[in-house]
């Protein structure tokens, strides 16, 4: 009986210290990423960075005219790709979720869910970009946009689902029409997660190049005209960081910590969103 | 051909048919999962302003038969009725019935506390606002109506604007039995009310039932025999989807007819 007992807390050790290290091992290298993000982005932080143009190599400026463009670009995207994706997600999960099209759509839409970005890129500028003529932020936000609506449509179709069928047959058991049921229950009692899902989609987005590269392309310039190039923070960055240029590249640092930061406060909200909520 | 018999039989004895009448009426009724044969030829009264209960062991039918009455079965495409099932004359399973209509006249509650997620007040208001239209201080009266006749207003009249889901699980059952009552149904459908509640909260509900059955026609589900005869007037014991005697309550307990009834209720089976 002893030798059981001693075998199975060694073993339990053993277990126990290969996932402890298995977890040092990861966070070795996410603070070692944190921290030269930090290292090197605070010390290219300024009033600057928020005030002025990106410059010709050379000369002094900042990311104004990338983060406005970011802002505006992710957050159109989010605008157009939310709705869609919430209603797309209620079909899903009240309605045809059993039906050969329901099955069907769900099947797609975890293919695009993990398709890669760039093929979202290449799409919208053979379908967009190529017939107009030439690169716009419009393109940029349709591209956004695409990548937004298979995150959403899967987390509210999931959060929904969870919502126990005893909850649904108690509101209908009232007789309450269907769509009732939906907006001032169903919807009510998942909305905490399907808010998490748009947040988390937003900052899948916010960091995304590869579909910016073809459709919105960059712009040096401040622009808010939709159907010009315009700026972003990824895709200055991937230009900056490529450059031979030492200041050019100071400034890529900066956006890098921007963008870091930036996603770093959309999870944390996201988590503080999702908990007080299910506090009550 | 069981069920119909044992209709006839305590129809005749046990019944006193001069004060009573017919709320729900069950004739020649079947009930099918998919193929699967749930519930086989069921004839059943429910009479009006009492209480009756289902009972019977696990899977034998008692939670879809009640089911039945408000129509839950909708809900699942597979399901399906056929017979005949009537309320007040009204055939309930014709495809015209406005089951919203209907469910506001039979309602229900079920085995697990199920608080919506919003406030105590709007948990009882919801129901209301789909069925009248009342203005702030009808509803505020309603509310509080509901709530007593509930035992629930002395413990949350000072916290009606806080969430359902703090309640503890008797609370959350008691406010789910005002949710259904506010709606003023006819028919109340009990499936199980209590199994999930502690013997306090039990008992609370049970006192509760016994003065709503002044207003209210109700059906109960339950596991706990003693509890169906504390509670209500008629006893209906199902076994393997078919219904195998139904009487008045003291007869059942005391005197039941069916030798599978007295092994039921005497604890040789089941």
């Amino acid at each position: 009986m002893m030798d059981i007992r001693r075998q199975r807390k060694l073993f339990n050790f053993f277990a126990l210290f290969m996932s402890m290290m298995a977890v040092a091992f990861g966070l070795f290298w996410l603070f070692w990423i944190l921290f030269s993000v930090f290292e090197l982005g605070v010390s290219a932080l300024g009033v600057d960075l928020f005030t002025k143009m990106t410059p010709p190599p050379g000369s002094e400026g900042g990311l104004l005219n990338a983060i406005t463009g970011s802002l505006i670009q992710v957050g159109l995207a989010t605008l157009i790709g939310t709705p869609f994706g919430v209603l797309a997600g209620i079909y899903l999960a009240e309605y045809g979720g059993h039906t050969w099209l329901g099955r069907s759509t769900l099947f797609i839409n975890d293919i695009l869910l993990s398709a890669p970005s760039i093929v979202i890129g290449l799409f919208v500028y053979s379908v967009y970009v190529a017939k107009v003529g030439h690169f716009s932020a419009l393109a940029g936000v349709f591209a956004l946009a695409l990548l937004v609506i298979p995150v959403v449509i899967r987390t509210t179709e999931n959060m929904l689902v969870l919502v126990p069928n005893s909850l649904r047959e108690a509101v209908f058991a009232l007789g309450t029409p269907k769509w009732k049921v939906i907006t001032k229950v169903t919807l009510r009692a998942s909305v905490a997660g399907i808010v998490t899902g748009i947040l988390l989609a937003v900052a899948r987005i916010a960091g995304e190049t590869a579909p910016l590269l073809f459709t919105a392309l960059s712009n040096q310039f401040w622009t808010l005209d939709l159907n010009k190039p315009m700026a972003t923070l990824p895709v200055t960055i991937f230009k900056f960081a490529m450059s031979p240029f030492a200041d050019w590249q100071r400034i890529a640092w900066a956006g890098v910590f921007l963008i870091t930061l930036g996603v770093l406060i959309l999870n944390i909200l996201a988590r503080v969103f999702f908990r007080q909520k299910h506090k009550n | 051909m069981n069920g119909d018999l044992s209709m006839n039989e305590t129809m005749k004895n046990d019944i006193p048919a001069a004060t009573l009448t017919t709320q729900i009426t069950l004739r020649n009724f079947n009930f099918y999962y998919g193929k699967y044969h749930a519930l086989k030829n069921i004839n059943l009264d429910i009479y009006r302003t009492q209480v009756t209960a289902f009972i019977g062991p696990s899977g034998c039918g008692k939670s879809t038969l009640l089911r039945t009455m408000n129509r839950m079965y909708d809900l699942y495409p597979d399901q399906r009725a056929e017979g005949e099932l009537r309320l007040d004359g009204m055939d309930i399973l014709d495809k015209s019935v406005d089951i919203n209509h209907l469910r506001a006249r039979v309602g229900m509650v079920f085995q697990k506390p199920t608080p919506f997620p919003m406030s105590i007040y709007e948990n009882i208001a919801f129901g209301v606002n789909l069925q009248e239209r009342l203005s702030r201080s009808e509803m505020d009266e309603r509310v509080e109506w509901a709530l007593k006749k509930a035992a629930l207003w002395g413990e949350v009249k000072d916290v009606l604007n806080k969430s359902g889901m703090s309640l503890s699980g008797g609370q959350q059952q008691r406010l789910c039995i005002a949710r259904g009552i506010a709606v003023k149904p006819e028919v109340l459908l009990l499936d199980e009310p209590t199994s999930a509640l502690d013997p306090i909260s039990t008992m609370r509900i049970e006192e509760l039932v016994s003065e709503l059955k002044e207003e209210f026609t109700i059906v109960i589900v339950t596991h706990n025999m003693q509890q169906a005869a504390r509670m209500s007037d008629y006893t209906a014991y199902m076994y393997l989807g078919e219904l195998i005697e139904f009487g008045v309550t003291d007869q059942i307990f005391i005197k039941p007819q069916k030798k599978q009834t007295e092994d039921y209720i005497t604890g040789r089976f089941g």
